[in-house]
């Protein structure tokens, strides 16, 4: 599965998106986050405080609870402050 | 009937005054009575800033900016809508983003632009950095709880 990241996420994590074979039991996007928290030091840092990320399953909007099924991308990030 | 609908993200600057022609040009009415335009700027925030620096997650951005603007016209009786983002560095007194709505009446018009922005704010994949005037690198902008405050709103309302 891609996952991407943005601002200061995708700094903290080093790279802006990467493919990853996510184990079984990474079923939500909650369960992706503890997961990404387990890769390294830097994604421990950046997953300090999942309550402050969002997240999106294919391009929408989506809560932490959400099931990540068959999706084909899913993009993590702070709040956004564009406008 | 389909409403002209104009959404674009893009380096370069905004030309306000074309962007409002194509708008009213692409509409298929003579009883255009309101053009309601908004544009947002980047501050120095009192010569702090040397500029922003916009990210997007590309393809999100236009599909999200495209439900917020489909949400509106389901709401009012808008005759067409454009929002225009920028991204990349943008310096300050630059505009970053535009809304352009329009309407038989006033209100529809006024009410719609602000609805695109508010949640456009909140919603729609951007996220700003500060550059500082001394050359060094700010950090990322936070999100206000006031413009999650605005969409609180229009939902109440809904």
């Amino acid at each position: 599965m891609k996952v991407l990241y943005f601002a200061w996420l995708r700094e903290r994590v080093g790279r802006g998106e990467e493919e990853i074979a996510l184990p079984d039991s990474v079923e939500t996007v909650a369960d992706l986050m503890q997961y990404l928290k387990t890769r390294g030091p830097e994604y421990e840092h950046a997953f300090s405080d999942v309550a402050a990320i969002r997240a999106a399953i294919d391009q929408t909007h989506a809560d932490h609870d959400a099931a990540i099924g068959e999706a084909r991308e899913i993009a993590l990030f702070p709040p956004m402050t564009g406008g | 009937m389909t409403i002209p609908t104009r959404i674009a993200i893009q380096q370069h600057a905004i030309d306000l005054s074309a962007e409002t022609t194509a708008l009213t040009s692409a509409i298929d009415s003579t009883d255009i009575g309101a053009v309601v335009t908004f544009t947002g700027h980047c501050r120095s925030e009192d010569d702090r800033l040397a500029a922003l620096e916009l990210e997007h997650y590309a393809g999100m951005a236009e599909t999200e900016i495209g439900r917020i603007a489909a949400d509106a016209i389901a709401r009012w009786p808008v005759l067409g809508l454009s929002a225009i983002h920028r991204v990349g560095r943008i310096a300050p007194g630059e505009t970053i983003v535009a809304v352009i709505a329009v309407s038989r009446h006033r209100q529809a018009a006024f009410d719609a632009a602000q609805y695109l922005m508010d949640f456009l704010k909140t919603r729609a994949p951007f996220w700003k950095k500060e550059h500082f005037a001394d050359g060094t690198e700010g950090d990322w902008v936070d999100a206000r709880a006031s413009d999650d405050e605005a969409v609180t709103r229009w939902q109440a309302t809904g």
